[in-house]
């Protein structure tokens, strides 16, 4: 059976760009960037070249970027520095939002237990902020605004230019999760007003383990792992070079794609959506006008969204859900919940996140395959039946 | 899969006794929407034996498979005996559970019991109340 993989926001295939990038760094080049020896200066010139190539894709300066193990390590170090920073200026207001990723939001209880003050903004139901929000937020002893790029589940895409218009405006410090919109859709840290950014390697067909985090020329990181001096002694560990050539040989052509992928990748969503939309008690989740071209998010009344899953994975689709039972515990996605769904109908959530190597035929395939499992599982669930017969009522 | 056993796929992608009985003898509901698995159990009994057992399950993979294969168990068999099937024994037909999906087990066990205990109070059967838990008591669902 054919794999239809369209769980990309999950993680991606890596490309042949990438693979083919890395292999020299594992076979031949593979010494420590910190030796003196020819083996080592190789690897140390394709960390400068990896770091340039990233830089550029972002807009910033080589020396703005620090390499880590992932997103959830940027996101950790940007808020324990910037937390650092507002310690020594007695500014303890943080302000982000609902529906961040966990690598945000457990950092951020830590905070608050160390006596920050964390305001999480509401997304409301569409699963975003305005501007005016951040601005309205604001105090005189905020630190930090952190928002994502765009949200890992529902999609939606953040007013990002204008939510660092309004942090620059009033002094203060504008930091984003990007995760989900780097290699995806246009960054520009100068042009955008971001401070610092965070993102991985392995959503844009770059490999796992790998990450970075940019932040402004003078703004001071605090270490989160100690170590040597690698990154301007501010992550230490000896460097993953393939890692880092293969993630920034990834972003490379995935930032001089970007047009005609993400024109691609839409359209395939923009039918996926409409296809589902057409069966009755359903809701696509996220906003629909600034969305990620790959993201697909619906909630289907009376069933629950594992059992979603193990029914596509047998016809060979790959998707995700963020129902409680694929997260390890009872309540479903914070995501879904933060976006005012009730918990009922937050477990029957299904999302499919796309990528240019997803084809028309895919789509075709999945629209097809789709309407007869929900139907099945309806016609299955007591809940579905109750509904039907007029004893609980519908939501959707 | 790894996360489920064979077993539990098996149940799972074929199951066993879907649907409902006209004029069942007993119907259990148990579990809640909120929670994200509701089963519902409808048996025919008939000389105190279970003479058939259908259910309805929303929920996850494992709730489904839980339900099937608790069916399997006590088709034909007398009442006092399905009452006495414990999650464990769901547990092990199914050659194991993850153990944040262990509560699919006690559902099982929680509906049929349930539909026992509608069977016994639609025929005015005197019963020992004791033996049959609040549905709640598993600590699970907080509506």
């Amino acid at each position: 059976m054919k794999t239809i993989y369209m769980d990309n926001a999950a993680t991606t295939k890596m490309s042949r760009t990438a693979i083919d990038a890395m292999l020299p760094f594992m076979e031949e080049y593979y010494g420590n960037p910190s030796s003196l020896h020819t083996v080592g200066q190789i690897a140390a010139e394709a960390l400068d070249k990896a770091r340039a190539d990233v830089a550029q894709c972002l807009g910033c300066k080589p020396t703005e970027i620090t390499f880590t193990s992932g997103g959830s390590e940027a996101d950790n170090q940007a808020l324990i520095s910037v937390a650092k920073i507002g310690e020594r200026k007695g500014k303890k207001h943080i302000i982000s939002t609902a529906f961040e990723h966990h690598a945000m939001l457990h950092t951020l209880d830590k905070l608050a237990k160390q006596g920050f003050d964390i305001e999480l903004l509401p997304v409301g139901k569409t699963g975003t902020i305005t501007a005016e929000q951040v601005k309205n937020a604001i105090r005189e002893d905020t630190i930090l605004v952190s928002t994502m790029y765009a949200n890992n589940e529902i999609g939606s895409v953040l007013p990002i230019a204008e939510i660092g218009a309004v942090c620059h405006e009033k002094g203060v410090l504008f930091h984003t999760d990007a995760v989900q919109a780097t290699g995806h859709l246009h960054i520009n840290v100068v042009e955008q007003n971001i401070d610092m950014l965070s993102f991985s390697g392995h959503k844009f067909h770059g490999p796992k383990g790998i990450g970075v985090l940019y932040a402004k020329r003078g703004i001071v990181l605090s270490n989160v792992i100690e170590g040597g001096a690698q990154e301007r002694g501010k992550r230490g560990g000896t460097e993953n070079i393939p890692a880092i050539v293969g993630m920034a040989a990834a972003l490379k052509e995935a930032c001089e794609h970007i047009d005609d992928y993400g024109t691609k990748v839409a359209a395939l969503r923009d039918q996926l959506i409409a296809g589902l939309s057409q069966i009755p008690h359903s809701v696509v989740n996220g906003d629909l006008k600034n969305r990620l071209p790959g993201n697909v998010n619906m909630c289907f009344e009376g069933i629950e969204g594992e059992s979603i899953l193990l029914m596509l994975d047998a016809k060979g689709i790959c998707a995700s859900s963020g129902s409680a039972c694929t997260s390890g515990s009872l309540d479903p996605s914070h995501v879904l919940l933060s976006i005012g769904l009730p918990h009922e109908i937050a477990h029957g959530s299904l999302r499919l996140s796309l990528c240019e190597y997803n084809t028309q035929e895919e789509v075709d395939y999945v629209l097809k395959e789709i309407p007869p499992i929900i139907e099945y599982l309806r016609n299955m669930s007591p809940l579905w039946k109750d509904k039907v017969i007029g004893k609980k009522k519908f939501f959707l | 899969m790894a996360l489920y056993s064979e077993k539990v796929m098996d149940h799972f992608r074929n199951p066993r006794n879907v649907g409902s009985i006209e004029n069942p003898s007993g119907v259990g509901e148990v579990g809640n929407a909120k929670c994200g698995d509701i089963m519902k159990i409808y048996l025919k009994i008939e000389n105190e034996i279970i003479t058939d057992v259908k259910f309805e399950t929303f929920g996850c993979g494992s709730a489904i498979a839980s339900s099937s294969i608790a069916t399997e168990l006590i088709k034909g068999k007398p009442v006092s005996e399905a009452l006495e099937l414990s999650n464990k024994a769901v547990v092990e037909a199914l050659e194991g559970l993850p153990v944040h999906k262990l509560h699919c087990s006690v559902l099982a066990e929680e509906a049929i019991k349930a539909a026992v205990q509608d069977y016994y109070e639609k025929n005015g059967i005197a019963y020992d109340k004791t033996q049959f838990p609040d549905c709640e008591a598993c600590g699970h669902c907080h509506e």
